[in-house]
């Protein structure tokens, strides 16, 4: 399970071939609390990395979701729209967000490994 | 009400400590450090407080006393409220005028005695309104800020027979009536009242007394402790207004539908508070925009700022506070639109994100009020 990469806004992905699925991390859903609204892209939209692609809202605030990559977005997890605590309950597996289709397979190398993202996450807490 | 502010200019209340061995997330609100979630969370925390009783700490709110012969007719002179009529012992929500009319700051005023009053003010005006009533004080009178004193509130269905159970008697006092207590020794003044719709209690005590008596409290099953997320979502729900948002020196009563604040005696424009004239024109003529629900169709959330726009696209207003209603189990918002749209079952259009959202105008508040009104 460990293959995940990781932004510093707390986006993960996971690459299979040429699709990346993507979600937000446990940190990030850790800090949002209870998520009860999900915004997902449409279909066939064109991303580029950092785009805001995606909303998640917890009873506090909205927060704005970034693509981790460049690419098409080919399927959203509509299971998260109708419950979306999915989020808090399991962040990294059902709680996946959308799958982008990859413009650059080697993009994704440039983004945190689990344990890069761990120490950036153990610096913001101190 | 919550501008960034560096960490190191924050005040505390005397409930820190508590918080922080609570788990509590700190957040900077109206100067002070404040609660805004426990482990439990916001969505927990509002679900328990209607469902047995949260405690909630309001340390930060001012109070103060006023006392002196004529004290009743110098509120009138800064308030739109039937002061001289309370009855010792009752408590009534009212609002500091400005001379436009609007709307300085929203109070609670307790009537201790034929000539003395117990006020509590929001945190983030307190200094200003302490100013504002200080500098028309007239002689004879004394105004006393009471930095010495803390509150909390208890909320929720359990929580008459909780605080029945320390204050023997108090589960008997109807909704705005007070009572003085000594609760395991401390010398407690209790209110029925708060901000979440629930029946419950506001506890004022020494500072210095305000940390046994809330890990007392704590101490009962059916208590947890509430953060400020709660707060809001609690009282976006039973459509109470947060001051700041949803109303501010800009709007009116009458704008606000707080017109059942103002006894008839007082709807006239020479009723001798600041901005008289201004509401007697906008009850004779209508206001321009009033206060009103909004009741999303779909579950997008929209949050303060969102646009109002009329069915055909037109800008007719603002959301002042917007979020998910936990009870609800969905979003809900209020805001100001122009009067030809505030009438309920109006169909309106919310825009987030770029996107427009159907709505629909709705009476509040979106979950019932349960206050106890006594037999």
């Amino acid at each position: 399970m460990a293959n995940e990469r990781y932004t510093e806004d707390h986006e993960w992905v996971r690459i299979s071939g040429d699709i990346a699925t993507c979600g937000i991390s446990d940190y990030a859903q850790e800090q949002l609390g209870d998520v009860v609204y999900v915004e997902l892209p449409e279909i066939g939209r064109i991303v580029s990395a950092k785009d805001e692609i995606a909303v998640v809202e917890s009873v506090k605030a909205a927060s704005d979701i970034y693509a981790p990559v460049s690419g098409e977005v080919v399927a959203i997890n509509d299971a998260v729209e109708e419950d979306p605590e999915t989020v808090n309950r399991d962040a990294l597996g059902k709680g996946w967000l959308f799958k982008i289709k990859l413009t650059d397979a080697g993009e994704a190398d440039e983004l945190m490994d689990e344990a890069s993202y761990e120490d950036f996450v153990q610096g913001l807490d101190e | 009400m919550s501008d960034p502010i560096p960490a190191g200019s924050l005040a505390e209340t005397p409930l820190a400590a508590l918080h922080a061995s609570l788990g509590a997330k700190m957040v900077p609100f109206a100067g002070y450090s404040m609660p805004v979630q426990y482990p439990l969370g916001v969505l927990k925390e509002h679900q328990h407080t209607r469902a047995a009783a949260g405690l909630f700490d309001v340390s930060h709110m001012g109070q103060a006393s006023l006392s002196g012969p004529g004290a009743p007719e110098f509120l009138e002179t800064l308030c739109p409220g039937d002061i001289a009529g309370l009855e010792i012992g009752r408590m009534r929500y009212t609002v500091l005028m400005n001379g436009e009319g609007g709307i300085r700051d929203d109070l609670m005023v307790l009537r201790m005695a034929d000539n003395a009053f117990h006020l509590v003010v929001n945190a983030a005006c307190k200094a200003e309104d302490f100013a504002h009533i200080a500098a028309h004080l007239p002689a004879g009178l004394n105004f006393t800020p009471r930095p010495e004193l803390a509150l909390v509130a208890l909320q929720g269905p359990k929580a008459a027979e909780t605080l029945a159970s320390l204050a023997p008697g108090v589960d008997r006092i109807a909704f705005m009536q007070s009572a003085h207590a000594s609760i395991d020794g401390i010398d407690t003044l209790i209110t029925r009242s708060g901000y979440t719709g629930e029946d419950g209690y506001e506890l004022s005590c020494a500072n210095s007394d305000i940390e046994k008596l809330t890990e007392r409290l704590l101490a009962f099953d059916a208590v947890e402790p509430i953060g400020l997320g709660a707060r809001d979502s609690l009282r976006l729900e039973a459509g109470l207004c947060l001051y700041g948002h949803d109303i501010d020196t800009t709007t009116s009563p009458i704008e606000a539908g707080l017109i059942w604040i103002i006894p008839k005696s007082r709807r006239t424009a020479n009723a001798g508070y600041p901005g008289s004239a201004r509401i007697a024109r906008e009850i004779a003529e209508g206001p321009a925009r009033r206060r009103v629900g909004i009741q999303p169709e779909g579950r997008a959330i929209a949050r303060e700022g969102a646009a109002i726009l009329s069915s055909e696209g037109e800008r007719i207003g603002t959301v002042t506070s917007g979020g998910f209603g936990p009870s609800v189990e969905g979003p809900v918002a209020m805001g100001y639109v122009a009067t030809a749209h505030a009438k309920a079952g109006s169909p309106v259009l919310l825009e987030v994100r770029g996107k427009h959202h159907p709505a629909e105008i709705v009476r509040m508040p979106f979950h019932p009020h349960s206050y106890y009104r006594g037999q």
